[in-house]
């Protein structure tokens, strides 16, 4: 019993701890981001590693969610004969929930884990102590570029996988299905609401796209360094960046649509 | 990979993504606000506003001409006071009809102004006195099923 009790206090401390470290880190980051943009050619180049490398995949994965959505939708749909109304069903959808999250779940695989080994192995190879030696502070210098590349390329990136779902899902029903493409895109537009949807759904996306790159720089910055200590904060990040991603979704969307 | 290819990639890709945006906020959602232009506030009060919400459309002869801006309960009049904006290029006459229809069978209520023949037009903040609440499905029913009843009542008396 006491064993037990003993576990489940040092899990607590150990929890509370962990988010203390994140905080702060989080409050470094902040600190010295003016520092790393005055080389902003840092930035740029994460950018193009997260943003870029990840376009093909989220483009792909999102003409494929669209393509499911406008199959599924207009088999629902036609049952109350209202298929017209499948180009509002795929573009709520999409910009409220799939979009984000979707994007967001991509994003920390392709993008996260690829910052977390990169931080890692720096770390292991001792770059970031030798980075600290010569008097370059290893946060500005290679964590905050990457933080910054993945804050900025992922409501890009959201806004991309909403675009290509919308195009996929009107390729179903417009193209192969026959739905009035009038009669799709003036439902559409006549059900989504700038402020509250798309803008919502950019709202979400740069909120996860915050929660992924802080939780990747951190897993990196914080890894044992081994090659086992690597192998595990990549794992950590992808696991951890999912379950925040949907986590935080569950709040922001319980807050933003309060059935109104 | 050289720095200049790199940027270029790099303003590629911002470039998509805020044509993306552009594309999500013009073509497919319509960008709140612009569907009215210079409102006025006008408001009506109900018996029963039924299913009606906050940002439901205003109607008049089945074309956009508001929106409901708010909804909240008068104690005093133990009514529904509907608060909503209307487009400033349209008048209504002082004895304009405020209903609450449905378009459609199952589809979302709105705000139905029946324009009068009064000279007179409202001016912004009055309030329209003539409404009629929104069709209650149930009182519907039990209006109908009470009317057959008293009929199967009389049918053996006669």
């Amino acid at each position: 019993m006491g064993d037990v009790l003993r576990k489940l206090g040092s899990l607590a401390v150990n929890g509370v701890w962990q988010l203390g470290f994140i905080a702060r880190f989080f409050v470094l980051i902040l600190r010295y981001s003016g520092q790393s943009f005055l080389r902003l050619h840092l930035t740029i180049r994460e950018l193009y590693f997260s943003g870029v490398m990840s376009l093909l995949i989220i483009l792909v994965s999102g003409l494929f969610v669209g393509l499911v959505l406008g199959l599924q939708g207009y088999e629902i749909l036609q049952r109350y004969g209202s298929s017209e109304a499948m180009g509002t069903m795929v573009a709520l959808s999409l910009l409220r929930e799939l979009g984000p999250v979707v994007a967001g779940l991509l994003f920390a695989s392709r993008a996260g884990s690829a910052v977390t080994a990169e931080i890692g192995l720096m770390k292991v190879t001792e770059q970031l102590k030798a980075m600290d030696m010569m008097a370059v502070n290893p946060i500005a210098r290679v964590v905050a570029p990457r933080f910054w590349g993945g804050v900025v390329s992922m409501p890009l990136l959201a806004a991309l996988f909403s675009t290509m779902g919308i195009f996929g899902g009107w390729l179903i029903g417009v193209v192969f299905i026959g739905v009035d493409d009038g009669a799709f895109w003036s439902q559409m537009r006549a059900a989504v609401d700038f402020r509250y949807d798309v803008l919502n759904g950019v709202f979400k996306s740069t909120v996860f796209g915050v929660a992924v790159a802080l939780i990747a720089v951190f897993e990196g910055y914080d890894c044992v360094p081994t090659a086992e200590g690597v192998s595990r904060a990549i794992t950590r990040t992808v696991v951890s960046s999912a379950l925040a991603i949907l986590a935080l979704d569950f709040v922001m969307t319980s807050f933003m649509f309060r059935g109104l | 990979m050289s720095r200049t290819t790199l940027d270029l990639w790099v303003g590629v890709f911002v470039a998509m993504g805020i044509a993306a945006l552009l594309f999500l906020a013009l073509k497919v959602g319509s960008i709140s606000g612009s569907d009215v232009q210079s409102p006025y506030t006008l408001s009506a009060r109900f018996d029963n506003i039924g299913g009606l919400k906050v940002r439901a459309p205003v109607k008049s002869a089945g074309v956009l001409v508001g929106r409901v801006t708010e909804i909240r309960y008068d104690n005093e009049h133990f009514q529904a006071e509907v608060v909503f904006s209307v487009d400033g290029r349209y008048k209504f006459p002082t004895d304009t009809f405020a209903n609450i229809l449905t378009s459609g069978l199952l589809g979302e209520q709105y705000l139905g102004l029946d324009p009068g023949g009064e000279e007179k037009t409202l001016a912004p903040g009055e309030v329209i006195k003539k409404t009629q609440s929104a069709v209650v499905l149930e009182k519907l029913i039990s209006q109908f099923m009470f009317n057959k009843a008293a009929e199967g009542d009389q049918a053996p008396a006669k």
